[in-house]
């Protein structure tokens, strides 16, 4: 089946609006799209009359042109009968918005819309979802547009079967400053599920990483999902929600009791490259350092810091995750100390973690970040910044990026996110460095990229 | 593919749910499984005349379609190296509840690992390796993979579990030998594949791995209810 239609319509049809009420999810995801995106919309409602001055159409084969997505928000009784009207007119995809099928006992509904739409060949997002947001081309969420928060367009894809969780994670990228490629809330995911946008994702050329929030594969679904991540050619991260045992059953093996369901899950997905973030606040972290580097490392750390007790919980963190902290030879020691300024030249430690001191300046930060960044024994640096120092400005955060557009190695910063020190974390992310608002969440932005092959 | 003998063990089996041990040792053994010499005595002389054919040391089990968990019950009995210990052995067991008869077993000695597999809703059919014997679910030190396993498979699963040092050889003693580890796990993958259909989960614990082989000790193969195949896992 041809996703597109779903991400790239030129015309839409929001089939349920009403007349009387402009809060119903219909008239919401008509007005956005009339108002706000570069898409010809119409309204489709059996009663006709007009809306905002426009025509509302009787059905969707009186619309004058081929329409390339159908958003359907009528009663779920009605969505079959919609669904076939929409083949009829040639439709390229639809969006069920519509809830009342096998989330509440319907199964039987959704069989039946599965059916026509499988014979007819027409992909369609949901039922009981929010569907499809493309920035800056259109979305189907039936939420207003000022009280949405939008990341700005970048290259992450996002999955959700969980349309609040979507719409919430939406927030935590643009606080963080990592862009949207697509999102989907696929609901019920009846027809089109996660392996359908994988597989489209990994050959969508604007997106570099997809991510996913799972509460279940469907039955064998995770099978195929894992093996076709494992081919894919893009970083996949998943937060897994349900992880703790049901508890319902008794477990009559011991195989069965180890082997959780959540266990398998977490298990499977990593020897199949999937990196797997255990919460919210990981996913964002990963997909921030993924969306900046898809190629995967060992582990093999360099942190320049300006405070020992920072270089102190990284090493922490780092060695928690497995990820190893090299200690430089003495000539590496004595090339770095030779090269820093004269006011830390005798008190820095250059050992890795390289801590240049509180009397550090941005040159300093600049030679340590150069200087690993050719080293072999090192594959990954994280540099964490302390604005408030008196010799550091804050050109530091553009100036470093440079160091990584010349040599390479992939570059993580901690810089605390106020927004006194807002140019500094943007001299980052401007030049796609990604930058965590915390020690913990920079090293595990490293261990994201190490995850990212078969574990 | 599955053979007859192991259909009719299976469907033999199905009202109860899961196979006695004998059938199980019979098929592990079918499947290329090395297992230990055993007969089952249903009369306390046959038990004694089995326990000079296989040589003391023997084990001693109970086999009752009322008995799943066997050592919680005191239904093993090992190091048995007397008629008279073996006899007293007989005795108790034909105590229990449903007693079919007394398996007497070669006493095999080695590293204790638990083999398994599951049906997962999720992802199909698992293969579980771990550290094994009573305390598998105490020490849980366990990795998976999805079925079917590749010999490369077998050797990264082991260096997944912390134990791994063990089974290499440790501060002086002999490492269990991989070849036959490898070569049990993937004709153990290979029978669950086979079996996919009708099993629910399968235990081989203890796996008794030594330098030179690995002995299937003891088998639980649970089936699926026929109700509703292998989708009772759903997950909440």
């Amino acid at each position: 089946m041809n996703l597109k239609p779903l991400f790239e319509p030129k015309t839409i049809a929001v089939i349920g609006v009403s007349l009387t009420n402009n809060l119903h999810p219909a008239n919401v995801i008509y007005s956005k799209n009339y108002l706000r995106y570069p898409v010809t919309v119409f309204p489709v409602n059996p009663r006709g009359g007009t809306l905002q001055g426009e025509r509302v159409f009787a059905n969707i084969s009186e619309i004058p042109e081929r329409i390339d997505l159908a958003v359907i928000a009528a009663r779920a009784d009605y969505v079959p009968g919609i669904l076939s009207d929409c083949i009829q007119a040639g439709a390229g995809g639809a969006v069920v918005v519509s809830g009342g099928f096998a989330e509440s006992g319907r199964q039987d509904l959704q069989d039946q819309i599965v059916a026509i739409a499988r014979e007819a060949g027409l992909p369609f997002v949901g039922p009981n979802c929010l569907g499809i947001y493309s920035p800056a081309h259109m979305d189907t969420f039936f939420l207003p547009s000022e009280r949405m928060v939008r990341p700005d367009p970048g290259n992450v894809a996002l999955v959700s079967q969980s349309g609040g969780i979507l719409v919430d994670q939406m927030i935590k990228f643009a606080e963080e400053g990592v862009g949207l490629s697509r999102a989907a809330s696929i609901g019920n995911k009846a027809l089109i599920n996660e392996l359908d946008f994988l597989n489209y994702f990994a050959q969508d050329t604007e997106t570099k990483v997809i991510a996913f929030y799972v509460e279940g594969f469907g039955r064998r679904e995770g099978r195929d999902f894992v093996l076709a991540a494992s081919l894919c050619p893009k970083p996949v991260v998943i937060l897994k929600a349900g992880k703790s045992p049901g508890g319902s059953r008794a477990v009559s093996s011991h195989t069965a009791s180890l082997a959780g369901d959540y266990e398998t899950f977490s298990t499977i997905i990593s020897q199949h490259a999937v990196v797997e973030a255990k919460n919210e606040f990981e996913l964002v972290s990963f997909c921030e350092s993924l969306s900046c580097y898809q190629q995967p490392i060992e582990g093999k750390i360099g942190i320049v810091t300006g405070s020992g007790g920072h270089g102190a919980l990284a090493m922490d963190v780092c060695s928690a995750h497995g990820l190893s902290v090299p200690t430089l030879s003495e000539h590496a020691q004595t090339e770095i100390r030779k090269n820093l300024s004269s006011s830390v030249q005798s008190i820095a430690s250059v050992a890795n973690p390289i801590d240049l001191t509180g009397s550090a300046i941005d040159n300093d930060f600049v030679f340590a970040t150069s200087y690993l960044s050719r080293r072999k024994e090192i594959d990954c640096i994280v540099v964490l910044l302390l604005p408030y120092l008196p010799g550091i400005t804050s050109d530091l955060g553009a100036r470093l990026s440079q160091v990584y557009h010349q040599e390479h190695t992939p570059l993580i910063a901690y810089v605390p996110h106020v927004e006194k020190y807002g140019m500094l974390v943007e001299g980052f992310e401007l030049n796609r460095i990604p930058v965590s608002p915390s020690i913990e969440g920079a090293v595990l932005m490293a261990e994201a990229l190490r995850r990212n092959k078969p574990c | 593919m599955l053979t007859t003998e192991v259909r009719d063990i299976i469907s033999a089996s199905k009202e109860r749910g899961w196979v006695l041990e004998p059938d199980a040792k019979r098929l592990c053994s079918l499947a290329g499984l090395t297992v230990p010499r055993f007969s089952v005595a249903t009369k306390a002389e046959e038990a004694t005349r089995f326990g000079h054919e296989i040589g003391y040391p023997v084990v001693a089990k109970v086999v009752s379609p009322q008995v799943l968990h066997k050592s919680d019950v005191g239904g093993v009995v090992v190091d048995i190296d007397s008629d008279e210990k073996l006899r007293e052995a007989f005795d108790r067991f034909s105590q229990f509840t449903g007693f079919a008869g007394m398996l007497v077993e070669e006493m095999v000695s080695g590293i204790e690992l638990i083999a398994g597999a599951k049906i997962d809703y999720q992802f199909g059919p698992v293969i579980l390796l771990g550290v094994g014997g009573t305390g598998v679910e105490v020490y849980r030190d366990v990795t998976m993979r999805m079925a079917p396993l590749k010999p490369e498979d077998v050797t990264s699963m082991v260096r997944a579990l912390k134990a791994h040092q063990l089974l290499e050889g440790y501060r002086g003693s002999e490492p269990i030998s991989m070849s036959e580890l490898t070569r049990t796990m993937v004709a153990f993958s290979d029978l669950v594949m086979d079996l996919e259909e009708l099993i629910e989960s399968i235990d081989l614990n203890p796996l008794l791995c030594t330098a030179d082989r690995c002995v299937v000790a003891d088998a639980r193969i649970m089936l699926t209810d026929e109700k509703v195949p292998n989708v009772s896992r759903i997950p909440t």
